[in-house]
């Protein structure tokens, strides 16, 4: 299936945190994975997305309370906790943060519209990773490069889709043309609201957040909870390049201010003596040419040629 | 229910210690060609052996910092893919990019020093940097040194991570902590080059590094509560933070503490408190992202 704009249209309703994506990424993409963890984290042993985790399903403990619940008349079920799950993965922004800072142009748009790191030109300096506001990027000290999710590039290279949403046995992930998937994401969003489920909502939908993501999301609460930027926390690196300028020129102008009146003002007034000390046979003897260059040594009491008297 | 802040869900890049002394070493090379250009420029030839001095110290330096650069990369025989696309076989230049833009910048400055070493080194070349053209070269070279001094505080401030992109004041915080720490080792070394004998300029160079604090303290200032505002300053008054903060403190006041009319302090000892300041500045901002 070709598309022109591909991405993931991940209902996060639906998740039912099997980890098939996770798996299923794996195997694809060749990833060994992490040494297994216990992180006592709910039923995540994954822990985050790295350069060996692609796909990582979040589980999210959720106590629905008076003042924040999921739904409007909430459940007493389980005793009122709930989990989020919300299968996790590079979002390939439209305005990408990593994009924007690699100094090698090793992460490039590709024809599928997504966001690419080309492994052979990646020298692994690691400024994409402090510029992915998703924690998304890891570092593989095996390849020296940084990775995360190609949107299996190969697999839409001949036509195929991509192994997450391949295997995905609940449709939570759904694969396609980004703007199909628009109309597919709105008609879920009515229907959950018609459900009662009012904080149900898109995100990365449209282009508040970093230009519209091309894996969106529909999430059952706020964007925080899930730890994810909230549309006036969602900014470009880029945002810090004019006042981080700015603050080192007003700053140059300040410190050439103070050499003018330090060295000047030196310059114009006699020498005078100052407490500056200065350690004496620690060093080599002063040059001889110290004149010829200009400078206007004064020797030191103890350093002046006296000549001896003849006796 | 506690949510976490809504931003700066994010993983540290894992800049540690080459890039710590690459930030230190950038800023005191920069800073020593800014005073020796300064040097030369503003004064009437008196400052001459002070400039040649911070000239020998600049290059040796800068040289290191390529080398610090390149070992940190995951793939240091790649170095050269930040100046040249190997894909396409065209230049790499991005100004948007800080890290791109330093490439370029510190490779246009590492000639500008060299070009400044030679002629402090080498008799024959003396008098190359005086004259209309040559001072122009200097003043060019020192924006360039300025630059180097800066942006990697800009670098930092250019990303998503908590503390470094919430105090964009780090690229002139940088820039100021550079220029004192270059003073103080300009100090020391023009000290032990000349055996005193060009006092009054060394008078002159610690009068200016006592503005350079005065500015770097107004800037830490700025800094703390850019970082305060944005809820991060607890990530910088841990315990080792704490302490690192009080190194810098000791390294603003040495330039007043250390050279007074009643008591002079070994200039070692003044300079090695300012250079561990400069370090510890650099240190508690990296280590807190």
């Amino acid at each position: 299936m070709a598309v022109k704009r591909a991405g993931f249209f991940t209902d996060t309703s639906i998740c039912i945190g099997c980890k098939a994506c996770e798996v299923a990424c794996k195997e694809w993409n060749g990833l060994q994975g992490n040494e297994p963890n216990l992180l006592l984290d709910s039923l995540d042993n994954t822990g985050q997305l790295d350069a060996e985790n692609w796909r990582h399903v979040k589980f999210i403990e959720h106590m629905p309370a008076s003042a924040n619940t999921l739904v409007d008349q909430p459940a007493s079920t389980a005793g009122g906790l709930a989990f989020l799950m919300m299968s996790d993965v590079c979002k390939h922004c439209q305005h990408a943060s990593c994009m924007e800072v690699c100094p090698t142009n090793a992460i490039i748009r590709t024809e599928f519209d997504t966001v690419f790191i080309q492994q052979e030109v990646c020298n692994g300096c690691r400024n994409c990773i402090s510029a992915c506001p998703y924690d998304v990027i890891g570092f593989s000290q095996a390849t020296g490069t940084a990775h995360k999710c190609t949107l299996c590039y190969d697999r839409l290279q001949n036509d195929l889709i991509p192994a997450c949403a391949k295997v995905c046995p609940t449709q939570s992930i759904v694969f396609g043309d980004v703007d199909q998937l628009h109309q597919l994401a709105d008609a879920r969003l009515v229907a959950l609201h018609k459900q009662g489920y009012s904080k149900a909502q898109l995100y990365g939908r449209d282009d508040k957040v970093y230009g519209g993501l091309n894996n969106f999301f529909l999430l059952m609460d706020e964007p925080e909870v899930y730890k994810l930027p909230n549309a006036a926390n969602a900014v470009l690196p880029s945002r810090n390049n004019l006042p981080g300028y700015l603050g080192g020129l007003v700053t140059a102008v300040a410190a050439v201010i103070a050499g003018l009146i330090a060295f000047r003002r030196r310059g114009e007034t006699p020498p005078e003596p100052h407490p500056v000390a200065v350690p004496v046979g620690g060093g080599p003897d002063p040059r001889s040419d110290s004149a010829e260059a200009g400078a206007e040594v004064q020797p030191r009491p103890s350093q002046r040629r006296v000549p001896r008297r003849k006796r | 229910m506690i949510y976490l802040a809504a931003e700066h869900f994010v993983r540290s890049p894992g800049w540690t210690w080459l890039i710590l002394f690459y930030f230190f070493l950038a800023g005191l090379s920069g800073g020593s060609y800014v005073l020796g250009a300064m040097l030369r420029l503003f004064g009437r030839g008196e400052h001459e052996e002070t400039a040649r001095t911070a000239f020998l110290v600049a290059f040796p330096l800068i040289i290191l910092c390529p080398i610090l650069l390149t070992v940190d990369l995951g793939q240091p025989v790649r170095f050269w893919h930040m100046v040249i696309d190997p894909a396409n076989n065209t230049l790499n230049f991005k100004f948007w990019s800080p890290m791109s833009l330093g490439v370029w910048g510190l490779g246009v400055y590492s000639g500008f020093a060299f070009l400044a070493f030679a002629e402090a080194l080498f008799k024959p070349l003396r008098g190359l940097l005086k004259g209309t053209l040559g001072r122009l070269i200097l003043v060019v070279g020192a924006l360039f040194a300025l630059f180097v001094c800066a942006y990697t505080g800009v670098l930092l401030a250019v990303s998503n991570q908590p503390v470094w992109s919430d105090g964009w004041p780090i690229g002139g915080l940088f820039l100021a902590s550079a220029l004192s720490g270059s003073a103080a080792l300009l100090l020391l070394l023009a000290g032990w080059r000349l055996r005193g004998a060009s006092a009054p300029s060394l008078a002159a160079v610690l009068a200016v590094d006592r503005y350079f604090v005065l500015i770097e303290a107004i800037l830490v200032i700025v800094f703390l509560v850019t970082v305060a505002a944005a809820g991060t300053l607890g990530r910088v008054l841990s315990v080792v933070g704490v302490v690192l903060w009080l190194v810098v403190i000791f390294g603003l006041a040495i330039p007043f503490v250390g050279h007074t009319r009643s008591r002079t302090l070994s200039p070692v000892i003044t300079t090695v408190v300012a250079l561990a300041g400069v370090l510890a500045l650099r240190a508690v901002i990296i280590f807190a992202a």
